[in-house]
């Protein structure tokens, strides 16, 4: 009696083993390497350390979901890597993850050093899901590897004309002379081009661009520049701490536009800066990289960063999040940690998965088709989303009055 | 202006009022360039050393208010008598126990332990304080006076007689002290020096220390007007040698000056030719100076 | 002679190296190396050589990679045309920043400031002009072939980078035995004294200058055809600057071979920090700091220091 319980009870264990569930049996297999590439050291340390966090976030909640579940919840394990904000250490850093077994990688923030580490990683056929990255260029190139799911900047400044231009005719014209001040590097001068050229065929004046070097220590000279041209609309675009100084000497020399208007603003859709200056920030309008406000995720993803000490939900947490979720569902359509197979998915992705306002994915030339922009501004302390209407919460108050 | 432009818009430059706000504006920003210098042309004239390190240690004072203010709620004015002793005491003991041991008396290394130096402190700043730009928030940041139309904010007026007051106590400290004497002596012959009984290197250090010290004091001026994060160093330093030579290195008049001058270049070059290109200006006249005037404006012949 | 069969083994070695190690990290780390390595000797030819210290050799990197860009995307140059242009328009830029400061006679550090301010001003211009692409840089098309000098693979680069940081090499040891070497030391040691012997110490600095003009304009024209992008920080910012003089002091100034000692001690440095320490923003920086200040501190002659005894 007791042999035969005995037996039973080992057959029943064998059985168990046998039958277990196939997440339990791949924690053996080996993770999917993905290399989580960006400039955490160096000038462009600030955005690389965000872009870093979110992509960590997304990875995190993956395994914790399951990992992988085509592959049997197999995991995704982080490659981490820092481009110190240089181009060539991208670039060797693309090598090292390739010698790794990196399965793809997701990076890496500017625009330089994304040209540098989609041609790298282009070598050895390696997916490279570009996360921000806005320069054009970087899917003209005719890379196989290299998919970008956010807009580039052509797209966002022509969304930022046209939404510029509504409001402006909605409310019966109030605006005729333009003034844009840019940085000085490829982000800040291609978007003025753009803007310069395109402006005057509906009706603008552009009367002054001034360009300026980064850091600019000091924003006075432009902003007397501005009081004597007295332009109805203010186009920044710049980064961060300039354009966070800009604001403030408009303040500090009264100077009140009809509207603050900026295209990938650096502070206008920063949770930072309307925390930080909410004076400065109120009523400014950026047209920048947004979630879907109606999108539970998204705001359970702010919460989530929120709650974490000196964090703030920025575009580029919340981009590199779904970079990392659009790479996941590639992998889960491959089932496959091999290269060309994730390239193959990623190419015929249609994920809709996402918070982002973009529809489903389609790839064209690297590019996501449905990418586009929102236009935000900011309002009582918070930013809302005021065009399109599909996606916004609130009226837009334009012209601003004091 | 030139004949073949166009003549509307009218020609914003051309405004005097523009242009008296652009001089003032030029003056005040000028001011903490100054306050920058001003250590850096010590440390150059007395040790003959360029000190790539100049920039970190302002990042790292800049800090050092921001917490003051953050932690203990100390006004950055108020945080003067803390700030400027704690650079100093940073100066002396980073001079004494880094920079004296590890030089070997020899010019280039001494180049290169400062630029050592300057990636650890940026770097340490990013690894403890992470990579933020930090700004903070006093009742009279974003104030201004009105100076016959032209609108001064009030910090860069502050800083302005700052950098006054600065130059006036380093000029006592330099002039009048025992200490100052020695300074001189060593910054003139430290062979000469050495021989007549002064302690050389407690007097190097000591010129390096009261260098970060003026740091100290820039930083509490600066920050109610600015920022900071691990770079914020790097924009100063270029523009500060640039003071230095202009000024000639070790004159504090010079300093003071040269800094008043280069703010108001970049600040008219800017209105004229533009911000990014005004800049050019700046190094113009620094590359003319070194050409045909290497002593500087205020400095004697080496 | 010693030294240069020393040359001759290090071109054979890494020549043969692509034969046995196929890693792109192997290859990618030596060709870098290489290029650090003619940065540093162009560097240490005016600099240790000549003594003449300067913080803006990237003023003639610039120009090189500036060159190689505009002459292909302008003018359609092919680029085994355009690189030979590039480095003679560093060469040149070499000697009018020469002529210029040696005539007014600029020494020590004020000759390393006005450098420093050219390469300032060049980077402001090149940030002005549609010429040079303004701010937004210049991207050289993406055209792989070696008739395009640009490769599939890091066997081409790593042969690239070989063949120019041999001829820094070479150049390095000319100076050490022959009679321009002897006069260019002279002048390095006591101007004074050199220009009294008979040498004329403006024209052997304005030759020396105008060779490490053109070895950094090569590295400049290199980095363009390996990473196929510039803007003026790249090209002209302090960053390349301070590589040069680097790998140059720490390696041992005035010697052949420092600039490649000091090359493969800082990108091993780099590479062993920031490998280690990834996940930790800063740490690795700070630790390659602080190795800096230590290697000087220990080593004040340099690493070549450390196998040349007692000078």
């Amino acid at each position: 009696m007791t042999q035969r319980r005995q037996f039973l009870m080992n057959t029943a264990a064998l059985a168990a083993t046998a039958a277990l569930p196939l997440g339990a049996r791949a924690q053996g297999a080996p993770a999917i390497k993905v290399g989580v590439l960006h400039p955490v050291t160096g000038a462009l340390a600030y955005s690389g350390n965000l872009s870093r966090l979110g992509a960590q976030i997304a990875l995190d909640e993956i395994n914790a979901a399951g990992g992988i579940k085509s592959m049997g919840g197999v995991k995704l394990a982080a490659l981490l890597g820092d481009a110190q904000s240089k181009p060539e250490v991208g670039v060797a850093e693309v090598e090292k993850m390739n010698e790794q077994g990196a399965s793809a990688i997701v990076g890496s923030y500017a625009s330089a050093i994304c040209l540098a580490t989609t041609q790298a990683a282009a070598k050895y056929n390696i997916p490279h899901v570009v996360d921000v990255g806005v320069a054009d260029q970087i899917v003209t190139r005719g890379l196989k590897n290299t998919f970008r799911f956010g807009p580039g900047y052509k797209i966002t400044t022509e969304a930022a004309i046209n939404n510029l231009h509504i409001m402006n005719t909605v409310a019966r014209k109030p605006a005729k002379t333009v003034m844009i001040i840019h940085e000085e590097s490829l982000f800040g001068t291609g978007t003025a081009n753009l803007l310069a050229s395109q402006l005057p065929g509906m009706g603008y004046e552009v009367k002054e661009i001034v360009k300026h070097a980064n850091p600019t220590r000091d924003f006075n000279n432009i902003v007397l520049k501005m009081k004597s041209i007295n332009p109805d609309i203010v186009i920044p675009a710049n980064y961060y701490n300039e354009y966070a100084l800009l604001l403030r000497t408009m303040k500090q020399q009264n100077v009140t536009p009809k509207a603050v208007f900026s295209v990938l603003g650096g502070a206008a859709s920063s949770f930072k800066f309307v925390k930080e200056f909410a004076d400065a920030a109120n009523g400014v309008i950026d047209v920048n990289h947004w979630y879907n406000p109606k999108d539970k995720r998204a705001q359970a993803l702010r919460k989530k960063v929120e709650a974490m000490p000196g964090q703030f939900y920025t575009y580029e947490v919340f981009l590199n999040y779904q970079c990392m979720y659009l790479l996941a569902d590639a992998i889960e359509r491959a089932k496959s940690s091999k290269r060309e197979d994730i390239i193959n998915a990623l190419a015929s992705s249609t994920w809709d998965k996402h918070f982002m306002p973009y529809g489903p994915t389609k790839f064209v030339n690297g590019q996501n088709t449905g990418a586009a922009p929102l236009t935000l501004q900011v309002l009582k302390g918070d930013i809302k989303v005021i065009l399109p209407n599909t996606f916004a919460e609130t009226e837009p108050v334009f012209p601003w009055k004091v | 202006m030139k004949s073949d432009e166009k003549a509307y818009p009218p020609p914003a430059m051309l405004d005097p009022a523009i242009l008296f706000a652009s001089v003032l504006n030029g003056l005040t920003t000028g001011a903490v360039y100054a306050l920058i210098a001003l250590g850096l042309t010590l440390i150059y004239g007395v040790l003959h050393i360029i000190n790539f390190a100049h920039g970190a240690a302002l990042m790292m004072a800049l800090y050092g208010v921001y917490f003051l203010h953050e932690k203990l709620g100390l006004d950055p004015y108020v945080s003067l008598p803390i700030m400027v002793p704690a650079m100093f005491v940073a100066g002396y003991a980073l001079y004494r126990g880094v920079i004296a041991r590890a030089s070997h008396g020899k010019d280039e290394n001494i180049l290169l332990i400062t630029l050592g130096l300057s990636i650890m402190l940026e770097n340490a700043a990013l690894y403890f304080f992470k990579s933020d730009t930090l700004t903070i928030d006093t009742a009279y940041t974003l104030s201004t006076v009105n100076i016959f139309g032209a609108m001064i904010a009030v910090p860069k007026m502050v800083a302005f007689f700052g950098a006054l007051a600065t130059t006036a106590v380093l000029l006592l400290v330099i002039g009048k002290t025992s200490l100052g004497r020695a300074i001189r002596a060593c910054a003139k012959e430290r062979q000469g020096a050495r021989l007549v009984g002064i302690n050389v290197d407690h007097v190097f250090a000591m010129s390096f220390g009261i260098g970060l010290a003026c740091l100290g004091a820039a930083a509490c001026f600066l920050l109610p007007a600015y920022y900071v994060n691990p770079q914020v160093g790097n924009g100063f330093v270029l523009i500060a040698f640039t003071i230095v030579v202009l000024g000639g290195m070790g004159s504090f008049v010079g300093a003071l000056i040269g800094g008043f001058l280069i703010g108001v270049v970049e600040s008219v070059g800017g209105l004229l030719l533009g911000e990014s290109l005004g800049q050019i200006g700046i190094f113009v006249i620094f590359i003319i100076v070194l050409l045909f005037r290497p002593q500087g404006l205020f400095g004697a012949r080496a | 002679m010693r030294s240069l069969a020393s040359i001759a083994v290090l071109v054979l070695a890494v020549g043969l190296l692509p034969l046995f190690v196929s890693s792109g990290v192997t290859l990618g780390f030596v060709t870098m190396v290489l290029y650090a390595t003619l940065l540093g000797q162009a560097w240490n030819i005016l600099g240790g050589f000549g003594g003449q210290f300067s913080f803006g050799h990237a003023v003639f990197f610039g120009t090189g990679a500036y060159a190689m860009a505009v002459l292909q995307m302008r003018f359609g140059l092919n680029a085994w045309a355009a690189l030979p242009c590039a480095i003679a328009l560093g060469g040149v830029a070499g000697t009018l920043l020469g002529a210029l400061s040696f005539r007014y006679g600029l020494r020590g550090s004020y000759f390393a400031l006005v450098t420093l301010a050219f390469a300032e001003v060049f980077r402001i211009l090149a940030n002005t002009f549609d010429f040079t692409g303004a701010g937004v840089g210049l991207q050289l098309p993406l055209q792989e072939g070696a008739a395009q000098l640009q490769f599939a693979t890091e066997t081409g680069y790593l042969y690239l980078a070989l063949a120019l940081a041999t001829v820094s090499l070479l150049f390095a040891w000319w100076l050490k035995h022959s009679r321009y070497g002897a006069w260019l030391a002279a002048v390095r040691d006591n101007e004074d004294s050199a220009a009294a012997l008979g040498v004329n110490a403006f024209r052997v600095k304005l030759v020396a200058i105008t060779v490490s003009g053109a070895l950094m304009a090569a590295g400049g024209a290199f980095y363009v055809q390996k990473f196929h992008y510039i803007d003026p920080h790249l090209a002209y910012g302090a960053p390349i600057s301070v590589e040069a003089l680097l790998s140059a002091i720490i390696g041992g100034m005035g010697t052949v071979f420092g600039p490649l000692l000091g090359a493969v001690v800082l990108h091993g440095l780099g590479e062993l920090t920031r490998n280690s320490l990834s996940s930790t923003p800063g740490a690795s920086l700070v630790i390659y700091g602080a190795l800096l200040v230590l290697i000087i501190m220990f080593m004040p002659r340099g690493i070549a220091g450390l196998f040349e005894g007692k000078r």
